[in-house]
């Protein structure tokens, strides 16, 4: 039972009135695209244990979507942050390396 | 026109906190840049409020101004004045990109009134309602059990609640059933 | 035999009886008893039978730990099975019974499992039911089926006479255990101003410290605790509960409290139990320590029970357990037992140490006169129904030499055990102590939160340290900790010093005598509750369960109610000892919450009866509830499947409202349909991703029936867009799908497109809309008047402004039916007005009400799709054959590159066709086509199954769609669908449209 803190509304909010979107940050492939990179973009996913990126919707409150770095095997949480962004913030990547230095997930490090 | 009716047409109950349902409420969901002077000037006309903060509620009566979300505001107007409001606002909006729409019949509003109002609240919902944590002039969006509400506090007795009009039957004896007699919690 | 004493009892009133019944007797105890403590005074030993051997059982411990004494509570609406004796507060009419026995307690048949028990070794089940495979559902399952469970399930017509409540709370510091360590912590937390919550699990606060006694400062530890809690009373940031469990400890600080409130008095006003939500920044587990039993032969008897256990039942409630009592022990903590029981004027035969030398307390029981056995050990308990003799050798060997001594009850303790299961639920981890023999949590690895560090602190036994001056001094660390992780800052006072008679050290021991033969091990109880012996864990090492967790399914060790809080430790170290292996090395099984059994209500809350959950009205739901509506759920709607008349069967209600909508005029509430704005300058082309069809060059005023697929190309919803104005088009979604397509389009607005200027709203309650269909749909709105509803002023799929009669309304000119058929929103609060007004003005017209059924079957007739009967989450536009709404000018919506995949582009793919049974008959809901040969399981091959079968009382016949490999080529061919009644279905496959192929009836 997480909680998390909403960047939007500053609130800490449960997880009952969460609901995770499965993983952050993915690029969307359309029309035009190789079957490789549609087939990434539609079922292929990190499923880490340690660092992971998340989405997150506060529907049971504003309807807002927004991402949490979270660890999966002991559920530290380093940051959340809007979804409106294609990559974390400095101060979450910071928050990770003091914790996990040299880790990667995709693209991040 | 015909007489509008409410969802519960003034229901209570007493218990160790009043439910009431409050009757039909002028409310406008107004969704836009809430830094826009146009829109603050907007709401201003409709509700004589300025734009709430973050988690504000700026309400006396049955006027004023909710802060929904970072895009999205509930005006409060008397329930018989909304069109007009409506559509005053609309008019100042112009070019403006923003959405105003009237949702007062898509809601329920209910009173929850008396010194064992904020246990009731926090029966069924997950929020921290202790005095140092929320007070009047605050909102907050989450659930009522199993259904989403907004409430916030007229006094620091009293909390207005909202949720979706089809569920108010349901919030109704919910409400009535944290507030059934002798579950005090003595925390709050 | 067990009796009331004249003096002692701290928490009983003398001068309050209480009477009760056990098993139809009637007894007496007083105010403050526990049942168990009131069953002892009524020299009721025997309380219920084993699990698996039926043995007599009595009661062996005095708390939460209990494994025997569980009994069925309550009768009728209050009946409950189960419950500990040693936990349940007496009050006047209780009622109590006997488990685990047939015919009755004193006589039962399934007692010769004891005699089996040879027989019946660990794995017995496992091992004799597998061969021969038959059996297994004919002979074995029945037979253990009946004498599976421990107590009887409720009466299955009772329903729970109380009421249950959740309640959140939140809180800086929450300190699990209200005995001394876990008031102290409160205090040296509380002090630095941080917001404190308490639960204790009993009534009483303080714990053991008034019973085992010892002094703090110049006070005695009882009078200090009594100091502590009025100290603790008066503080506004603390909140103290008793009679409060912490049942959990989860993620980031959760933890579940199990109040219960009126347990102990039956009727009373408000819930019973109350579940608490708890969100603490840091916990202190002070859960204190529970005494192990000895492995000796017969332990398992009534009449012998824990030392420590017969100490509370002298102190608290003032009954002995027997009147010549011998002691077994391997520490000094037991002679306080022997000491406290002479001084109340019980006969101590002697006190059996399996240690070769003894503390000073051994010294002060010698002085009143009580013997001391070093080095010697209970042999053998005799006894059926209670303990009559013990047979006494020597600790060491195998317990040959043995001497005969006459007594009524035996106090044993194997030592202590801190209470580790909170701090162990959600991760804490644990350090094997050699000089107590016990597990304890590891400062080092506590459960981690939300922001990595650790967010328990163990306090007090629950912690290691045993001895008084020592608890107190960790649970003031402890608290001041807590309250430091929490963000405040602790004063800086120190621990008060307790005193107690300083101990000498405990040895280990696991079997007595050390050596016992298997006669004597295959006596010795590990688990009374689920009857596991010394004899089974040792015979599963050597069946190769090394694993502890393995052992304990294997034998079914600390499985049930108890979850082996008494016998854990010391069958993990025969398993031990059988492998020889450390302690430490073998480990504990998983602790998993709840600490105790919580009840159903307390979990489930509030949420049962009415509010069990929401059913969402429509403006119109009375009415519909008030004429005649058969319920049907769609999501958390209620919507009216047929409304019937008085007399009239279900099946009969929908063929007459079938026909007269086509025939006359039906009203549908569609109140229910999603109606979503999308607004922006970037409105258009959010919708031409949003839809597979071009929703951007709708014209204002028209309407466009739309398709939605996900971005994997299936179809997810339709409805009818409607354009409002040059930025902003109403979307229409299915009565399941508002909230659904709601979320999915912010989705896309908020992770993808967040520059894109569109705002959405759900304005779906906002409206009443009211389907007005059938031949006289245009007439009934021109006699209420208003706005001009002429074929040229509102043509088909066009939608105006205006008012019907004096209502303020948007009426679309849409159909799901084929009929002629206009869809009038009005506002919700003048909903049910609006109904009444076009029923009152309908009724020259023949108007009806119709429910869903019926719009099933007008739509089915017309060859319409029907999200969630034709689409299954599988299923794409090409499937249903809407390639004409897979709009080719648009590069790109959700779904077009998903439908180039090559399984989406398959041939042979199943596709949409009509079904018209060979015989008129109707094809049973999910039936499958079935083809030429069978699969590898010999059933027929499968190529295609029904998606919406009816009854269509206009054509006279069953109707069907359905996806059949092919279908579309194979016009005219017969298809069969074997059905679940043994019959097979023959149908023509046939064009979906059934009725009006040419959409005459809609467009006048």
């Amino acid at each position: 039972m997480l909680t998390l803190k909403c960047p939007f509304t500053g609130a800490l909010l449960d997880e009952t009135e969460l609901n995770c979107g499965g993983e952050a940050h993915r690029k969307r492939f359309g029309p035009g695209s190789s079957d490789e990179d549609f087939e990434t973009y539609m079922f292929t996913r990190e499923n880490p244990r340690g660092v992971h990126f998340e989405l997150w919707l506060h529907s049971y409150g504003i309807g807002k979507w927004f991402i949490a770095a979270r660890d999966t095997e002991t559920m530290e949480v380093y940051g959340t942050y809007p979804a409106q962004t294609t990559e974390p913030p400095q101060e979450v990547i910071d928050a990770i390396n003091a914790k996990h230095p040299g880790w990667t997930w995709r693209e991040f490090s | 026109m015909s007489e509008p009716i409410s969802a519960l047409n003034h229901a209570s109950f007493d218990g160790i906190a009043k439910v009431e349902e409050c009757g039909l409420q002028g409310m406008i969901t107004l969704r836009g840049n809430l830094k826009d002077k146009v829109l603050i000037k907007a709401v201003k006309d409709a509700a004589g409020q300025k734009v709430p903060g973050q988690r504000e509620a700026l309400v006396d009566g049955d006027t004023g101004v909710c802060w929904m979300s970072p895009d999205e505001l509930l005006v409060l107007v008397p329930y018989t004045e909304v069109e007009a409001k409506l559509s005053a606002m609309n008019n100042v909006l112009g070019g403006t990109h923003a959405l105003a729409v009237n949702v007062s019949d898509a809601r329920a509003v209910f009173r929850v009134s008396g010194a064992s109002a904020r246990e009731v609240m926090g029966k069924v919902a997950p929020v921290d309602f202790s005095t140092d944590m929320f007070q009047p002039g605050q909102i907050r969006r989450s659930r009522l059990a199993q259904v989403a509400g907004a409430f916030w506090m007229d006094d620091d007795q009293t909390f207005r609640v909202v949720c979706f009009r089809s569920a108010a039957d349901y919030a109704f004896k919910l409400l009535k059933v944290a507030a059934q007699p002798g579950s005090e919690v003595g925390v709050y | 035999m067990s009796t009331r004493l004249a003096n002692h009892g701290r928490l009983i009133d003398r001068s309050k009886k209480v009477t009760f019944t056990f098993n139809g007797t009637s007894m007496q105890g007083f105010e403050g008893d526990t049942l168990a403590s009131a069953l002892l005074a009524n020299d009721q030993m025997m309380v219920g039978r084993s699990f698996k051997y039926h043995r007599p059982r009595g009661v062996v411990a005095s708390g939460a730990e209990e494994p025997n004494a569980l009994v069925g509570l309550g009768q009728g609406n209050r009946f409950e099975p189960n419950q500990r004796a040693t936990t349940t507060e007496l009050f006047n009419g209780l009622t109590s019974v006997s488990q685990n026995h047939w015919p009755n307690l004193e006589f039962d048949v399934g007692a010769i499992n004891t005699h089996l028990s040879r027989f019946l070794p660990a794995g017995f089940y496992y091992k004799m039911f597998i061969h021969p495979k038959p059996f297994w559902k004919h002979v074995y399952e029945p037979f253990i089926r009946q004498s599976a469970g421990l107590g009887k399930a409720p009466d299955k017509d009772s329903r729970d006479a109380d009421t249950y409540e959740h309640f959140y709370a939140f809180t800086d510091v929450l300190v699990i255990g209200g005995g001394i360590a876990g008031l102290q912590a409160a205090k040296a937390a509380a002090a630095s101003g941080a917001k404190v919550l308490l639960i204790e699990q009993t009534a009483h606060w303080g714990g053991r410290a008034p019973v085992d006694g010892g002094t703090v400062g110049d006070e005695p530890v009882d009078k200090f605790v009594e100091q502590l809690v009025s100290e603790l009373e008066t503080m506004d940031n603390v909140t103290m509960r008793n009679r409060c469990m912490g049942a959990g400890v989860y993620d980031h600080g959760y933890v579940l409290g199990y109040e219960r409130l009126t347990d102990h008095a039956p009727g009373a006003q408000g819930p019973r139990h109350r579940l608490w939500r708890i969100r603490a920044k840091q916990v202190v587990t002070a859960t204190g320590a529970i005494e192990r039993p000895l492995s000796f032969a017969g332990n398992d008897v009534p009449g012998v029970i824990l030392a420590s256990a017969v100490r509370d039942y002298v102190v608290n409630w003032g009954v002995t357990p027997g009147d010549r009592v011998i002691i077994a022990t391997n520490n000094d903590d037991a002679y306080r037992t022997a000491i406290t029981l002479k001084q109340a004027g019980v006969d101590v035969i002697r006190v059996v140490d399996a240690r070769s030398s003894a503390g000073l307390l051994a010294e002060e029981a010698r002085q009143l006169g009580i013997r001391v056995d070093p080095g010697k050990a209970i042999a053998k308990v005799k006894g059926g129904k209670r303990v009559k003799k013990v047979e006494l050798c020597n600790q060491d060997g195998i317990g040959g030499a043995r001497e005969e001594v006459d007594c009524d009850a035996v106090a044993m303790s194997g030592g202590w055990s801190p209470v580790v299961h909170l701090w162990s639920h959600c991760g804490g981890k644990l350090i094997w102590d050699e000089a107590n023999a016990h597990f304890r949590p590891d400062p080092k690895r506590p459960p981690l939160g939300a922001d990595g560090d650790g967010f328990v602190v163990a306090a007090g036994s629950a912690n290691g340290p045993l001895a008084l001056g020592d608890v107190l001094t960790d649970a003031h660390a402890a608290g001041k900790a807590a309250a430091k992780a929490a963000g405040h800052k602790p004063k800086n006072t120190k621990a008060p010093s307790g005193d107690a008679t300083e101990e000498a050290a405990m040895e280990p021991v696991w079997l007595m005598p050390a050596n016992a033969d298997i006669q004597l091990r295959m006596k010795s109880w590990l688990d009374f509750q689920n009857d596991v012996k010394v004899s089974d864990v040792q015979l599963a090492a050597r069946e190769g369960y090394e694993s502890v967790e393995h052992t304990k399914r294997y034998t079914t060790l600390g499985m049930a109610t108890d979850q082996g809080k008494l016998s854990n430790i010391n069958g993990l170290a025969i398993l031990a000892d059988a492998l020889d292996a450390e302690i430490p090395k073998v480990g504990t099984t998983t602790f998993r919450p709840p600490y105790t059994p919580i009840s159903m209500g307390a979990i489930g809350g509030e949420a049962r009866g009415e509010v069990f959950q929401p059913i969402r009205r429509t403006p119109m739901h009375d009415w519909h509830d008030k004429n005649g509506a058969d319920w049907e759920p769609v999501g958390h709607w209620r919507r009216t499947y047929a409304y019937t008349r008085p007399g009239e069967s279900v099946h009969d209600a929908v063929n007459r409202e079938v026909k007269n909508t086509r025939e006359n005029l039906g009203l549908l509430d569609a109140s229910t349909l999603g109606k979503l704005i999308v607004k922006g300058p970037d409105a258009g082309k959010f919708l031409d991703m949003m839809y597979t069809n071009m929703m951007s060059t709708l014209k204002v005023g028209k309407c466009r029936y739309g398709l939605m697929c996900s971005e994997n190309g299936f179809l997810i919803d339709d409805g009818v867009v409607a354009r409002i104005d040059d930025d902003t088009w109403l979307c229409h979604t299915t009565t399941g799908g508002a909230e659904r397509i709601h979320g999915h389009m912010e989705e896309w607005l908020q992770t993808e497109w967040w520059d894109w200027k569109v705002y959405v709203a759900n304005v779906t309650e906002q409206y009443a809309q009211i389907a007005v269909v059938g031949p006289n749909a245009r007439k009934v709105l021109e006699k209420l008047g208003g706005m001009d509803v002429s074929k040229e002023a509102l043509p088909f799929m066009e939608w105006r402004d205006g008012k019907i009669g004096d209502f303020d309304c948007r009426a679309y000119r849409v159909s799901f039916s084929g009929e002629l058929s206009y869809e009038i929103a009005v506002a919700a609060s003048h909903g049910q007005a609006f109904w009444d007004a076009l029923m009152e003005a309908g009724k020259e017209f023949g108007v009806m009400p119709y429910g869903t059924e019926c719009l099933h079957i007008l739509r089915a007739e017309k060859g319409f799709i029907m999200i969630g009967d034709e689409t299954d989450g599988t299923v794409i536009p090409q499937d249903l054959g809407l390639n004409w709404a897979l709009s080719k000018k648009k590069e790109d919506y959700l779904g077009k590159r998903a439908h180039l995949r090559s399984h989406m582009a398959d041939p042979d793919r199943w596709k949409l066709v009509g079904l018209e049974t060979v015989d008129g008959s109707v094809i049973p809901d999910g039936a499958y086509a079935v083809g030429e040969g069978v699969n590898a399981n010999g059933q027929r091959n499968v190529i295609g199954r029904v998606t919406s079968t009816y009854y269509s009382a206009n054509l006279g016949k069953g109707i069907a769609m359905g996806l059949i490999k092919h279908g579309p080529d194979r016009m005219g061919e017969i298809v069969e669908f074997p059905g679940t009644d043994d019959k097979t279905y023959k149908a023509k496959i046939v064009d979906p449209i059934f009725f009006d192929k040419d959409g005459e009836k809609q467009n006048v």
